[in-house]
């Protein structure tokens, strides 16, 4: 699985960098950026609890886990 | 550099834009398209190795063939005109000089994909004579897909893919987010295809001479002829037409020659990468990959010696950030910044780390927007960081190289 932010959608809200802090990092703006410098980071298996859980809890539903 | 002289065999030629004005004279000269069902249209598309001449160069036949198979009857192809890029001029030649290239072009495509709808989406000022021409066309019964016409609004980015798709469902003209791809589900919710004009009068002429004589122009890896936009420091900027592969200098002569002499040429628009202006220099994917350019739509920008490159680049760079759609965190926050360093750089406003802080912020926008726009920007600004190397280091002590006829 992989993370997919829709950036038309996401607003920097925090809530995703906070709970997935293993692969995310906030840029200058508090936008997410992927440690791995991915477009679409993959997810390890064991952070898949907490990637669901950032999706879920994403203000903006601007997160998503894709399978490409 | 590497020898080139054994890749280059494009030539300055003209296909597309050969051929007098008028529906008559294309009829005269080119008949009407032969009747071909689906398969034996992506067939040619795919022995013909054409690609998407709208600047990511993506293969037609696997397009054509994605949009068919996921339409099934409802498909909808567009015929894409925008040229949102102020130094490209060559799709509104084409519309102006051979549009029934072009409309033969969507027939073919709109036949290929059993589409169920065709438009035509073009800046307002191109469309006016086009309602006349669909009309006698009509009358001759060449279109069996009648032809919707779209205004593309006067913007950068108006003219990606899924920006054509979103004015055609009637709202703005601005990327969308690419998790569901307009091949799926686009227009109306229907897969849809949108290929730029030059790709498709390149399928009527096809459609007409066979793969073949396609491929008799260009490399072998990258077949056929393209159409450039050049500009800059040439006598009679304009557009013209060759083979892939086409040395640079053969380029510029085209356009009456340089001016003085150049010290870097732009190739692939705002969205591409600076390369020195050897004239030996084959325009194709492969030569122009070392330099992290490509010949995208095939605008060429010439820099004459004693300009600036990074002033040059400054300027580009404020403009892209200006084009923004608004909609992207890192691209709203992070385009104006990148084009202020580079202004300040430009201007010769040294500060610590002023360098490595252009180049972080265009490392930071790659690939973090629902389009490519942040990306072609961050090119943009690190081909300029690598091509005038020299003046960023003079830059930082106050100095100008170019300016000062250093080089």
């Amino acid at each position: 699985m992989k993370l997919h932010v829709d950036w038309t959608a996401c607003d920097g809200r925090g809530v995703c960098t906070e709970l997935l802090e293993e692969m995310l990092v906030e840029d200058d703006w508090g936008f997410p950026v992927a440690r791995d410098g991915q477009r679409s980071p993959a997810v390890p298996p064991p952070l898949e609890g907490a990637a669901k859980q950032a999706v879920d809890r994403c203000p903006m539903l601007a997160l998503k886990l894709i399978a490409r | 550099m590497t020898s080139v002289a054994e890749a280059a065999v494009g030539r300055v030629e003209r296909r597309l834009l050969d051929g007098e004005l008028g529906l008559d004279a294309h009829l005269a000269r080119h008949g009407r398209l032969p009747l071909l069902d689906g398969s034996q249209i992506i067939g040619m598309a795919r022995d013909s190795g054409l690609t998407g001449r709208g600047g990511a160069g993506f293969p037609v036949w696997r397009k054509l063939s994605a949009v068919a198979e996921a339409g099934d009857g409802s498909a909808v192809v567009v015929a894409n005109g925008a040229e949102g890029e102020p130094a490209s001029g060559k799709d509104r030649a084409l519309l102006a000089y051979q549009p029934n290239l072009v409309l033969d072009g969507l027939q073919l495509v709109a036949a290929a994909t059993k589409a169920r709808a065709a438009h035509l989406y073009a800046p307002k000022a191109a469309l006016a004579p086009l309602r006349a021409l669909l009309e006698a066309r009509r009358v001759a019964g060449l279109d069996r897909m009648s032809v919707t016409l779209q205004a593309a609004p006067d913007a950068f980015v108006s003219g990606e893919e899924s920006a054509v798709v979103s004015a055609l469902n009637g709202r703005g003209a601005v990327p969308a987010d690419k998790r569901i791809r307009v091949i799926q589900a686009g227009v109306g919710g229907s897969p849809t295809l949108v290929q730029n004009v030059e790709t498709l009068a390149h399928l009527a002429l096809i459609a007409r001479y066979g793969a073949g004589w396609f491929l008799s122009a260009g490399t072998a890896d990258e077949p056929g002829t393209f159409l450039a936009t050049i500009s800059g420091a040439v006598r009679r900027p304009g557009v013209v037409e060759a083979g892939y592969g086409v040395p640079l200098g053969e380029l510029i002569a085209a356009v009456g020659g340089a001016t003085m002499r150049l010290q870097a040429v732009l190739i692939g628009g705002y969205h591409g990468g600076w390369v020195p202006a050897d004239p030996a220099l084959p325009v194709s994917r492969q030569a122009l990959e070392p330099y992290g350019a490509s010949p995208g739509a095939g605008v060429l920008v010439a820099l004459p010696a004693g300009a600036c490159g990074l002033g040059e680049t400054a300027r580009i760079a404020g403009y892209l950030a200006d084009q923004v759609a608004g909609q992207c965190g890192p691209c709203i926050n992070g385009l104006p910044r990148m084009a202020a360093t580079l202004a300040d750089l430009a201007a010769r406003r040294p500060r610590a780390g002023l360098a490595a802080e252009a180049e972080r912020l265009a490392r930071l926008v790659s690939g973090r927007g629902a389009c490519h726009h942040p990306d072609g920007t961050a090119r943009l600004v690190l081909s300029a960081m690598r091509m005038f190397q020299a003046d960023v280091a003079a830059h930082l002590n106050g100095r100008c190289l170019a300016t000062e006829g250093y080089r």
